[in-house]
């Protein structure tokens, strides 16, 4: 395998007198789906926010295709490649899709030596764009409002990939959603990866995870409990490093093993 | 990958009635033939509808629309600007001060009044960008602060509160008419000699038209409608003002520039304030502390009448020139019907129930909450 597209060694992230991350190392190479596991506190809101560039880390190297990285803020990363899909915040429900689609990056022509919005482009690619992710529209002025969440999250996968994203951070994109959208969604993530670009998929649902994830690596307590490809870890394995082990199987037993 | 998927069997194709429905405007178009066929109907033979009827309305209405649509960008932006009407008051003092009392030159006064206005403007963007407060707190402060210097300057100045004489100083002078003077005066004196309008048929002013030109304040109303029509439908910094009042976290996601949104538009909105408050007092001859009172309200329900909701994130400057123009035309219509002025109140209160109930309505439909 080629050298991995973004790097993370031994990050670290103090808030204060907190440890939010003690020495996290994750690599993640183009083309797969990285997940992201960890249950609630594990840091994983942490360690993608330092990923993405709203944190600084404290300690630690993040090294990006290569080069050595210190992003400043969001729009530092988002500039680099890396994109993050917020399980909420990422569409605007009152906006048509393609004003959402195209939102922060519009297309302008120049008319009479002043810039306008090229609605017209940025309308064909919208539909394009929706076609090719299998969503259908009744036209590009169609309020996001009217989309499911599901069709929601992949607009914003969709848009994140259309403008050149290499890294592609998904923050709980199924927590919420149904299990038609949620098969939906980790449909799209599955296409994405299959274009070259690096999935890094945050959840704390092992089934999903198995659903598409390439490797897995485990959260608990800000560190790094370690990273198995897949075929070399069981679901029950991964569901127990998250939930940090003895305590949840018996928890589990008595539960019939339903969770 | 098919890439003409069968249609989805649960999305109903909706109607062209709710597709009508979901334009902002359309609530302001509906508004305006109503309250014209009513007027038509009931008030044609009052003088509504002759040259000076028609001058008189559209004169007010013209002043609602000034202030409208710095209203409705910002409150598409996500803002409220309770600051207008003490603006407009404020702003014609300064002029007053500047001029009269200190006798500058008068551009030099309505220049400088402008910067002044649009710095304070930009306070208050500055302020609620910064501290996160509701604009409606920050700029109610702002509206008894400007309110109480316009009253406390010119009465140690001057020891009173109407300061005039502002025409005289005026004359001649190359900026003024641009906010106080008249054009297609030449087209008006020809449709009076041609019969179209009227002539006056006696006094000193005999055989003149009775409308002698197209106030600045209209044509100003006009250009504003156009500019911010145009701004806020295509470019992309409207599509910036409508993610910023749609949801701002979202936006700032995005890469779009949040704050910076918000704070031009506080701008645009006191510079609109200035703009009715010069062709006020060119008007006028005066510039008077109490000018402008309530203004700021007059200005959020025409907006609100025009079909923008007050959350943010969506209306048009379209639908708030037509609420603009309900506006005026009811207020002065009522006037030449010979209905007692006091009921314009409760009509307004009505309308604009009516108008915010349609609106919530409205985005229900757009946004598919059931």
């Amino acid at each position: 395998m080629s050298d991995p597209i973004i790097q993370m060694k031994n990050i670290e992230k103090h808030f204060g007198s907190v440890i939010a991350l003690a020495g996290v190392s994750v690599d993640v190479f183009a083309g797969e789906c990285h997940c992201l596991l960890g249950d609630n506190g594990a840091g994983k809101s942490t360690f993608i926010k330092t990923m993405s560039g709203v944190h600084k880390p404290t300690a630690g190297e993040i090294i990006f295709e290569g080069q050595p990285m210190d992003f400043a803020d969001p729009r530092d990363a988002i500039a680099a490649g890396i994109a993050t899909v917020h399980q909420h915040l990422a569409m605007i429900p009152l906006m048509s899709v393609s004003r959402n689609f195209f939102m922060g990056n519009e297309p302008t022509k120049k008319v009479a030596g002043f810039n306008f919005f090229d609605h017209e482009h940025a309308n064909t690619v919208t539909m394009q764009e929706m076609r090719a992710m299998g969503i259908n529209l009744r036209g590009p002025d169609q309020a996001v409002g009217t989309l499911s969440g599901g069709e929601r999250q992949t607009v914003a996968i969709a848009r994140a990939v259309h403008f050149g994203a290499k890294v592609l951070i998904l923050d709980e994109p199924t927590s919420a959603l149904g299990v038609r959208q949620t098969a939906n969604v980790l449909a799209t993530i599955d296409r994405v990866r299959k274009q070259g670009i690096a999935v890094v998929f945050i959840t704390h649902n092992v089934r999903h995870a198995m659903a598409v994830g390439d490797r897995f690596t485990v959260l608990n307590r800000g560190q790094t409990l370690g990273t198995a490809a897949r075929g070399e870890i069981t679901p029950e394995e991964l569901q127990d490093m998250m939930a940090g082990g003895q305590e949840m199987a018996t928890l589990e037993g008595s539960l019939g093993g339903t969770v | 990958m098919s890439d003409a998927s069968p249609a989805d069997e649960r999305v109903k194709d909706i109607s062209r009635f709710r597709k009508a429905l979901i334009r902002p405007e359309l609530g302001g178009m509906v508004g305006t033939v109503a309250v014209f066929t009513f007027f038509l109907l009931f008030a044609f033979d009052s003088g509504m509808f002759n040259a000076q009827g028609i001058m008189n309305w559209s004169v007010v209405s013209a002043q609602f629309v000034i202030i409208a649509v710095g209203a409705c960008l910002l409150m598409i932006a996500g803002e409220f600007d309770l600051s207008v009407g003490s603006m407009i008051g404020f702003a014609g003092m300064m002029i007053a001060i500047f001029g009269v009392t200190l006798e500058w030159p008068m551009w030099s006064a309505i220049m400088i009044t402008f910067v002044i206005c649009i710095t304070f403007g930009a306070l208050n963007g500055y302020i609620v960008v910064r501290t996160g407060l509701p604009s409606f707190i920050v700029t109610l402060a702002t509206l008894f602060i400007l309110r109480g210097f316009t009253i406390f300057i010119p009465q140690t100045l001057e020891r009173k509160t109407i300061i005039g004489g502002i025409r005289d100083v005026a004359e001649g002078d190359w900026l003024a008419p641009v906010f106080g003077g008249k054009i297609l005066g030449g087209l008006f004196t020809w449709m009076g000699d041609a019969g179209i309008i009227g002539v006056f048929e006696r006094g000193t002013r005999e055989g003149q038209p009775v409308v002698d030109g197209i106030p600045m304040l209209i044509v100003w109303a006009f250009a504003l409608i156009i500019f911010g029509h145009i701004l806020l439908t295509r470019t992309r910094f409207g599509n910036w003002i409508f993610a910023s009042g749609g949801d701002a976290d979202a936006a700032r996601n995005s890469g779009v520039p949040v704050n910076k949104v918000k704070i031009l538009m506080f701008m645009f909105t006191a510079c609109c304030a200035t703009i009715f408050a010069t062709c006020q007092v060119m008007e006028f001859g005066s510039a008077g502390a109490d000018r402008g009172l309530l203004k700021e309200f007059e200005a959020i329900i025409a907006v609100v009448i025009g079909g923008a909701l007050l959350t943010g994130g969506y209306g048009s400057v379209i639908g708030a020139a037509l609420g603009a123009l309900i506006f005026g035309v009811v207020q002065q219509g009522l006037f030449f019907a010979g209905v007692e002025s006091s009921l314009f109140r409760v009509f307004l209160g009505v309308i604009l129930l009516f108008a915010v109930i349609l609106n919530t309505y409205i985005r229900r439909i757009i946004t598919g909450e059931r």
